[in-house]
């Protein structure tokens, strides 16, 4: 197996019984954290906070946990006063109301003013399953990721949700970081590195180029499994640090294999794949095939038939593979 | 010299005097500002100068010297349209010089067309969305009487953007929180861009409205300093609510062709006679510039 051993990934990797966890509790680990390592941290909630998994930090600091009931245009301005005010604050809502409703309280108040202000959007992408549409944050990195000033952190594990809370709180500036409600494997090691700005290569492989974030990196190495019993040798990258990207090692990358894929649960469009296209059609343009949804909005169902209904699992990245492997080989 | 506050003296009547001479002075800076910026809001800046002359020269505690000293009190805007108020009272009160006011709008000034943060020191906060700016006092005030600080916040919002949500969200956390460190001042002029607030969204009864919101209310006369500075004082005696003070303006104070006509909420005098029409109403008067309920 090509593992990277940098990567120093779960020793569960590819085995069923690999440990599952929701990204979710990495964020409320993170926050705990968080909150004994630095007195300036708060959390802002809207009325989610079991949900959110704010709980734990609730119980844990009282005083600096706030409750805004279903506000969430004010949690973002209120938490803006906050930072002028010297605090870190977090605030916490489903990626549809934070940043989906209060996007000019964040462009203005966070962004423009280079606030510490974080947002955690939860319950993104399909799998939040039976809730339906209105609730599966689809477009949240695309509206993120072109603000000035915001890093866009989505973690592919609990683990990695938890290093990008400390990450967040480490950075001066506003910062997003999106996490999703189910089960997810926990494919990395507190000893995995993590950055903001930095992707890691997980599997080695020169014919194709996979480069994902969230949850969904794990299907790409399950698809990278896939394809090398095929006979093509898959580089897996994972890249949480959606902006700001690890521009030299996605660029290595398409020089290396002359192919990408780009893997994310989110639109197709302007997230993830965006900025890969946009940043290889500037330096070192390579076919690249994009995974997301396409143009569409979800629906209810569980999240496994919403995720093979999207296309979005790892038979679907095989194939997603070999397209951009023959467009390399037709140029 | 700098305007340097750090205790509250006595109002005299020498003192209030001096406050609205120093208005009616600061009205023609903004009149000259506009005019050579060729763009810009007349009316509000006009209706809020006394108000901004109090502030700056009686109740804030500031030192344009120190404009980020902690212990400052805040002053937040939300309606960031007005800027042309604020930034000459600030160059009075010695933030700034004054011959910087008439690069208002321009490339490259730090007077841009509404206030950046970023960009000129003591702002408090960048504003122009409606309603932000008025949340963002709430956040700053909620961390103030959580620490038990010292300093005192203030935010100058108008009456049309209270159509806004977000600014009754962040009333009912005010509220909710007994921010009483928190003293909202509301330009009450009844006009905004597209006519009378009454008729674009009656906004009335706007005393009862935020009195259940668990507001301290005060109505003042706008144009009356010593009216503001002692609801401001009762607003600092308030220990268990936030204050909202209500502030009754004639919008495009002090130049008779502007007063209570909507048109003038978003364009500035032309150049020529328009604009020394203007100066010359301001300097005739003196300084009388005073209520009418005098």
């Amino acid at each position: 197996m090509p593992l990277v051993k940098a990567a120093k990934l779960s020793s569960k990797v590819f085995h069923k019984d690999i440990p599952m966890l929701p990204t979710r509790n990495g964020f409320g680990d993170g926050l705990v954290i968080a909150g004994e390592q630095d007195e300036r941290v708060m959390v802002l909630c809207a009325d989610l906070t079991e949900s959110t998994r704010t709980e734990a930090f609730k119980q844990a600091f009282p005083d600096r946990f706030v409750q805004f009931g279903v506000s969430e245009q004010s949690l973002a301005a209120i938490a803006a006063g906050m930072a002028l005010a010297g605090r870190v604050p977090f605030i916490a809502s489903y990626a549809c109301f934070s940043p989906g409703r209060n996007w000019e309280q964040i462009r203005t108040t966070a962004c423009l003013q280079e606030q510490n202000v974080k947002i955690a959007g939860a319950h993104a992408g399909v799998s939040v399953g039976p809730d339906g549409a209105t609730h599966q944050m689809v477009e949240d990195i695309a509206i993120m990721r072109v603000l000035p000033n915001m890093v866009v952190l989505v973690p592919g594990d609990a683990i990695e949700t938890r290093k990008a809370v400390l990450a967040a709180v480490e950075h001066e500036g506003p910062v997003y970081i999106r996490f999703t409600r189910e089960k997810t494997p926990v494919f990395t090691t507190d000893k995995s590195p993590f950055g903001i700005g930095k992707a890691q290569i997980l599997h080695t492989g020169s014919d194709v180029a996979i480069i994902a974030c969230g949850p969904l990196v794990y299907e790409a190495l399950l698809a990278a499994q896939t394809l090398e019993k095929g006979g093509i040798s898959a580089k897996v990258i994972s890249c949480p640090s959606v902006k700001p990207l690890d521009e030299s090692t996605l660029i290595a990358a398409a020089k290396q294999c002359g192919a990408v894929v780009t893997v994310e649960e989110a639109q197709a469009a302007a997230g993830l794949g965006g900025a890969v296209c946009e940043l290889l059609g500037s330096n070192y343009p390579v076919p690249v095939e994009r995974i997301g949804l396409e143009d569409t909005f979800g629906q209810s169902g569980t999240p496994d038939e919403l995720l093979e209904h999207y296309k979005l699992t790892a038979p679907w990245i095989v194939k997603a593979a070999k397209r951009a492997i023959k467009r390399k080989q037709q140029k | 010299m700098p305007h340097v506050q750090q205790t509250i003296a006595p109002l005299t009547d020498a003192k209030l005097r001096k406050l609205e001479l120093q208005a009616n002075d600061i009205r023609q800076d903004v009149l000259k500002m506009l005019t050579k910026a060729g763009s810009g809001h007349s009316a509000g800046p006009l209706g809020m100068a006394d108000i901004f002359t109090a502030l700056y020269f009686h109740v804030l505690k500031h030192d344009p010297r120190k404009p980020h000293l902690e212990d400052r009190d805040r002053l937040f805007l939300s309606n960031g349209h007005i800027a042309p108020i604020r930034y000459a009272t600030m160059a009075h009160a010695g933030y700034f010089p004054k011959e910087e006011l008439l690069t208002l709008r321009q490339f490259g000034s730090r007077l841009q067309g509404h206030p950046e943060y970023r960009l000129l020191p003591a702002l408090e906060n960048t504003s122009g969305p409606l309603g932000d700016g008025s949340s963002q006092s709430v956040g700053a005030a909620y961390v103030g009487k959580l620490q038990k600080s010292p300093w005192h916040v203030y935010c100058i919002m108008s009456d049309g953007e209270l159509a806004a949500g977000i600014t009754w969200e962040a009333a009912l956390f005010a509220g909710k929180n007994k921010l009483h460190n928190l003293t909202w001042i509301i330009d009450r002029n009844n006009i905004q861009i597209d006519g009378y607030t009454e008729d674009i969204m009656p906004l009335e009864p706007l005393h009862e409205k935020f009195a259940a919101f668990g507001f301290t209310v005060l109505e003042i006369d706008g144009h009356n300093i010593r009216e503001f500075i002692d609801a401001c004082d009762r607003s600092k005696a308030t220990w268990n609510t936030p204050t909202v003070i209500i502030a009754h303006t004639i919008p495009g104070k002090g130049v008779s062709y502007m007063e209570f006509e909507p048109s003038w909420h978003g364009k500035p005098p032309g150049k020529g006679e328009e604009l020394n029409a203007a100066l010359k109403e301001l300097r005739t008067l003196g300084g009388k510039i005073q209520s009418e309920m005098e």
